[in-house]
Order: C-alpha cells, then sequence, then structure tokens
C-alpha cells in the first residue's frame, strides 16, 4: 500500500511540484516563533472566503435573480430548501465576519508594520483584495432585494452622480437604467457570483505568493532572516507545519464558536447583519425612514455625510465622495507614509501609540455615527473624527520621523 | 414627471407623520415560541381577522398545520378559506393590490415577516391601541402608527376605545403633591367605551397569541436553528478542547 501511494506521488511529482510547493509554503516555510493572537486572522480570512464560496454556490441554485422573483426566492431559500436557512446565514453572517477579520487583519500589519520594506507588495495586494471585498460586499447586498437592498443601491450608486461632468452618465452606465430596476440587479448578480470571486481567489493566491516570497512579519519587527543558522534556516523560525497549523486549528475552533453563536442565536445581530427593513420587499416608491449602509462600510458612509459644504463651485456631495475616496486611496499609500526607524508599535514612540489610538478611537466612532440618523451635533462629531482620521494619516511621516523609538533586539522577545 | 414627484411625495407621506409622531412607547412582549397552543389560537385568529386583506404568501399552509401540530384535515377544514387551495399551497389571498390600494389608501402588506421587519413589541402595541377618531374614513385611528389606513377589523374582539387623558409618552411627569403621573396628554391612554366580545385581558392575550404566530411566520425554523445551534456549539467546543491538547502537545518543544 505504501509502496502505491510513494509511487503514485513519485510519478505525479514528476509532471507537478506537489512536494517543493508544500515545502515551499508549509512544512519548510518559515514563520517567526512568537506570532501571537494578532496572527489568526489571516487564516480566518481565508475560512471565511472559502464559507462564502460555498454556501454562495449553494444558494445560486436556488436564487432567482430578477427583480419579480428575487425576494421570494430568498424565502423560498429560508423556508423550503432543506437547510436553506442555514446555508443563507452562514453567507450572511459570514460577510459581516469577514469584514471583522479582515478589519482585525489590517489592523494587525498596521500595529507592527507589517506593510513596511520589504512587505509593500503584500500591502497593496492586501488592500486591492480589500476593495474587491467592499465591491462584493455591495452588490451581494442587493441581491435579497429588500428595501435596503434597493434603497442602499440606490443611495451608493447615486454618489457617482457627483463627478462632475461625466456624473450623470456614469450612473446609468452603472445601473443599465434610470433607476435600480431588475436590469441592475441582474448585472450585480453577475459581478457579484463570477466576476468578483474569481478577483478575490486570485488577488488572495497573489497576496500569499508575495508573503512568501519575503517571509512574515512578526509582533517584534525584527527580520528573521537575518540571523540563520548553518542550515539556511532562521534561528527564530519555525515551520509552518505543524506548528502554525496547529495553532491555527485552535483558533479556528474559537472563531466558529463565535460564527456558529451568531448563526444559530442571534442570525440577524440586532439589525447589523441583517437589517429589519430588508425583510420587506423592495419598493421604489416607498423611501424607508432611515437609510444605513450595513456597518462595514458605515465609517466611510459617516465621512461622505461630514462634508456638508460645496467648494470651488462643485457640491457637498462630490467633496463627500472625495473625502469617503481619499480615506480608503490613504491606506494604499501606508508604506510610503511611515518613515519610522522601527517596524513595530513595541519600539515606536509614545506619538505614534497615542495617534494609533486615536485612529482606531475615529474610525470605531465614524462606524457607530454612519449606523444612525444624523443629528447637527452628530455632523460636527463626525467632522472632527474625519480630521483625526487623516491626521494619523498625513501626520505620520512627521511624527514617526521625530519621535524617539526604542532599541529593537537582535532577536524576537516571547 | 410631475406625476411622478407627487407620487414620490406622497409615498414620503406617512413616513413623514409617522416621524413627527415622536417617540412611540412600546409594551414589551415576551414571546414563547414553544407555546403551541398560543401559537395556534395566533394562527386562528390571523386567518380569520387578518387573512381577508393581508397574505402571508411566502408561508405554505401544510408547514404551518405541520410545525403548530394541527391535523392536516383539522386545518383544510378550519383555517383555509380558499376552496381551491392545496396544504402545499402558499398563503395568498384574493384580494387584488390595486384595488385594495383604492380601497385603503395602501395596499395591505404582507403579513409573513412583519415580526421581522416591525418587531414583535411594535406589533403587539400596535395591535392594542386603536382608537376612536371621527375624523378617519374608518372611524378609528392608531396611537402606534397615526393615521393608518387599517380599519379597527378586531373591533368585535376588542370593542371600541377612546382617548382618555394620560402622561405624555417618553416625558412622563410625576405630580409633587399626589406622587402619580400628570396626565398631561389628552389622549396619554385609551378606555373602552364599547365593549366587546373579550375583556381587555382576554384581547390582550389573543394579541399575545396573534404576535407568536407572525414572529413564527416570519421565521419558522427558529426553532429548530436554536436546537441545532446548541449541538453544533458543544461540538464546536469538544473539538476545540482537542486542538487545544494538540497544540499544546507541538508546542512543548518550542522556546
Amino acid at each position: 500500500m505504501k509502496k502505491i501511494l510513494t509511487g503514485t506521488l513519485g510519478w505525479v511529482d514528476d509532471r507537478i511540484p506537489v512536494v517543493s510547493t508544500w515545502e515551499k509554503h508549509l512544512s519548510k516555510y518559515y514563520a517567526p516563533k512568537n506570532f501571537n493572537f494578532w496572527y489568526i486572522f489571516g487564516v480566518l480570512s481565508m475560512l471565511v472566503l472559502v464559507n462564502q464560496l460555498l454556501t454562495g454556490i449553494w444558494l445560486t441554485m436556488s436564487y432567482e435573480p430578477s427583480a419579480e422573483g428575487a425576494f421570494a426566492s430568498v424565502e423560498y431559500i429560508m423556508r423550503d430548501v432543506e437547510y436553506g436557512w442555514l446555508l443563507r446565514y452562514m453567507h450572511s453572517t459570514g460577510a459581516s465576519a469577514f469584514f471583522v477579520v479582515v478589519y482585525l487583519h489590517m489592523f494587525r500589519a498596521m500595529l507592527y508594520g507589517s506593510y513596511r520594506k520589504p512587505r509593500e507588495l503584500v500591502w497593496l495586494i492586501g488592500m486591492a483584495i480589500y476593495l474587491a471585498l467592499m465591491a462584493e460586499g455591495f452588490m451581494g447586498y442587493v441581491l435579497p432585494w429588500g428595501q435596503m437592498s434597493y434603497w442602499g443601491a440606490q443611495v451608493i450608486v447615486s454618489l457617482f452622480g457627483a463627478i462632475p461632468v461625466v456624473g450623470d452618465a456614469l450612473v446609468e452606465w452603472i445601473r443599465g437604467d434610470f433607476l435600480i430596476s431588475g436590469i441592475t440587479l441582474n448585472r450585480f448578480f453577475s459581478l457579484h457570483v463570477i466576476a468578483l470571486p474569481l478577483v478575490l481567489v486570485m488577488l488572495v493566491f497573489l497576496h500569499i505568493v508575495a508573503l512568501h516570497e519575503v517571509g512574515s512579519n512578526n509582533p517584534d519587527g525584527i527580520e528573521i532572516k537575518k540571523n540563520k543558522d548553518a542550515n539556511g534556516i532562521p534561528r527564530d523560525g519555525i515551520p509552518f507545519h505543524p506548528y502554525y497549523t496547529v495553532h491555527d486549528i485552535f483558533g479556528v475552533a474559537v472563531f466558529l464558536f463565535v460564527f456558529c453563536t451568531v448563526i444559530f442565536f442571534f442570525p440577524e445581530m440586532g439589525g447589523y447583519f441583517l437589517e429589519h427593513a430588508n425583510f420587506e420587499e423592495a419598493n421604489g416608491l416607498k423611501t424607508p425612514a432611515h437609510i444605513a449602509p450595513v456597518w462595514y462600510f458605515t465609517p466611510f458612509y459617516a465621512m461622505l455625510r461630514a462634508v456638508t459644504s460645496p467648494f470651488l463651485g462643485l457640491d457637498a456631495k462630490f467633496w463627500g465622495l472625495v473625502v469617503m475616496g481619499g480615506a480608503i486611496a490613504i491606506l494604499f499609500v501606508l508604506p510610503w507614509l511611515d518613515r519610522s526607524k522601527v517596524k513595530s508599535i513595541r519600539y515606536k514612540g509614545w506619538i505614534s501609540k497615542v495617534m494609533l489610538v486615536i485612529f482606531v478611537i475615529s474610525f470605531v466612532a465614524l462606524g457607530y455615527l454612519g449606523a444612525i440618523a444624523s443629528t447637527p451635533g452628530r455632523t460636527v462629531a463626525a467632522q472632527i473624527f474625519t480630521l483625526l482620521y487623516f491626521v494619523y494619516f498625513l501626520g505620520m511621516p512627521i511624527y514617526t520621523r521625530m519621535e524617539k523609538t526604542k532599541p529593537v533586539p537582535e532577536r524576537v522577545t516571547s | 414627471m410631475k406625476k411622478l414627484i407627487i407620487a414620490f411625495c406622497l409615498a414620503l407621506l406617512p413616513t413623514s407623520v409617522f416621524a413627527a409622531g415622536g417617540e412611540v412607547h412600546l409594551d414589551h412582549v415576551d414571546l414563547d415560541s414553544t407555546d403551541t397552543a398560543s401559537l395556534q389560537s395566533g394562527a386562528q385568529v390571523f386567518t380569520n381577522y387578518c387573512m381577508g386583506c393581508h397574505s402571508a404568501r411566502f408561508s405554505r399552509y401544510g408547514r404551518v398545520a405541520e410545525d403548530l401540530g394541527i391535523p392536516a384535515d383539522l386545518y383544510k377544514e378550519n383555517l383555509v378559506f380558499d376552496s381551491g387551495a392545496k396544504m402545499g399551497d402558499l398563503m395568498t389571498i384574493a384580494m387584488p393590490k390595486d384595488q385594495s390600494k383604492q380601497f385603503f389608501g395602501a395596499a395591505p402588506p404582507d403579513l409573513t415577516m412583519v415580526a421581522r421587519v416591525r418587531g414583535t413589541d411594535w406589533l403587539y402595541t400596535y395591535l392594542r391601541t386603536f382608537y376612536r377618531d371621527d375624523s378617519r374614513p374608518w372611524g378609528v385611528n392608531n396611537k402606534t402608527f397615526p393615521n393608518v389606513g387599517m380599519p379597527h377589523v378586531l373591533l368585535e374582539l376588542q370593542g371600541l376605545q377612546e382617548c382618555a387623558p394620560g402622561p405624555i409618552a417618553g416625558h412622563e411627569k410625576v405630580d409633587p403633591l399626589t406622587g402619580q403621573l400628570l396626565a398631561e396628554d389628552p389622549c396619554g391612554s385609551l378606555k373602552v367605551t364599547k365593549e366587546g366580545s373579550m375583556t381587555p385581558d382576554e384581547y390582550d392575550q389573543a394579541m399575545y397569541d396573534l404576535v407568536n404566530f407572525l414572529a413564527y411566520t416570519a421565521e419558522p425554523m427558529a426553532n429548530d436553528r436554536k436546537r441545532i445551534g446548541v449541538y453544533v456549539l458543544l461540538f464546536i467546543t469538544l473539538f476545540g478542547i482537542f486542538a487545544y491538547l494538540l497544540n499544546r502537545e507541538y508546542w512543548k518543544e518550542i522556546h
């Protein structure tokens, strides 16, 4: 039996690099041994991606992408398809979970400077994943064709109308109609189930290839490859498999416990994962009293609403769009904004630490403000937090250079 | 274009009226999705009083009968009024939407998921706050949903309530002398002036059952979901313990 197996492996390995790939990416991929809690979110992102792909395939089998049938087909899945409710809740909870783990994964990079040289491309590809994920999440939310699907799409798509000259034509081109309609739904369905998942999977592949080329960063921000033993193995490195695979299996169990608690006991998550108004079928003649995007977009939505005055003859909506776009765009250049001598927050000065705290508070506060109805007072608050968000990034080249850093040790600390 | 603008403004009207009403006090209700007797009587109220105008078009007769433990023949005899309907059919109604819109000003919404849209507290309060208002087309208004187009179809059960003085919801003030709430709102409370076939307590119970039933139709698998969820979490916990031990075993050698 063993002979047959090794024989088969040898036959395949002569034709496709099974063994060397396994070694390069798992059994001989040396990862720093001091990974902490924050390093679980990469593998969790992949887990959730697989969850979305698999449940998505089965949901597509019973979903009907038409303005007339979409809403009813979702309820058909919830009621008449065997365990259809489970597939749907796994998918809807998975969408929110995806953003939770991706936001934490990105925060980890900011915490330990994982975007710094030589990992700029890992960060950039990651940002491209984030963009694709936002498009995927937005289009997916339109598919159930509830009131929030419809009016959320209406609000977001009409944002492009704020662009001077081409705005109106652009909006019409995106919608494929003069208003959000079945035509829009069909193209969003196509993009959601084919185009964007393909892009996402390819980007994730590139993300990992790029990461494994340069090696993982760690909480100390030390390059473990600089200190190798006689065999060329980093002294602070351990093989990803089995050490981090067993680590991750436990992490996955903890994650699944939380994930399944939501799926089975709080699938609506108080109206944040599945909004109440979305259980009512889309109606183009009935605007909901309060339109709010799903929670993962609310920080940017709050920034959009925070811009209230026109400028240079262009209306406030356009500048809101610019601020919102800028808030995401600025993340792309993060590797070149950070001029600190050290990577990790552990060895940065107090200004960086305070600024990171301010950034986190601003982002969370904006997320909250974007989810609730706006009042003049809340608009002022959103303006302040938007400003702080940008101060964190735009001030970074200055404060990271001038602050006093702590000495970085030679070897990783446990 | 003009028509469109008018239609748009009209569509906005009820929401703006609703918003102008300020906070509406909602009575909290703790439902019990395992109380089959309550669900059955809720189904009875629903089919007899609601289904004339409101459909439950995502729900099927047969599924309701099965989930609520009502024998199919009994259900069909007493709770299916559409003679052509089969047990596997969706709970649709005969009233055409365009006509019902003319009758009531707005087409009565489908109620399958109303409990998930409005919330059960809202429904429970709404169903109990109809009161006499001669200025309205049906002679009644609703404190929870001001100027609603719906007539008080449960009038024969509840009787007719009329406005009575009471505290302003959300702005209750206490009289410093008596220690009681000041009745500053002329319609702060409702009193039954013309009795129906039920006492106020019986009516509350009937509405509890109805809301319980609507919460069921909104998510008929909810009990299954929670039941399965317990086992899933137990399995993950067990799996997690072994995963932890495996992890510990491997990491013993790493310093």
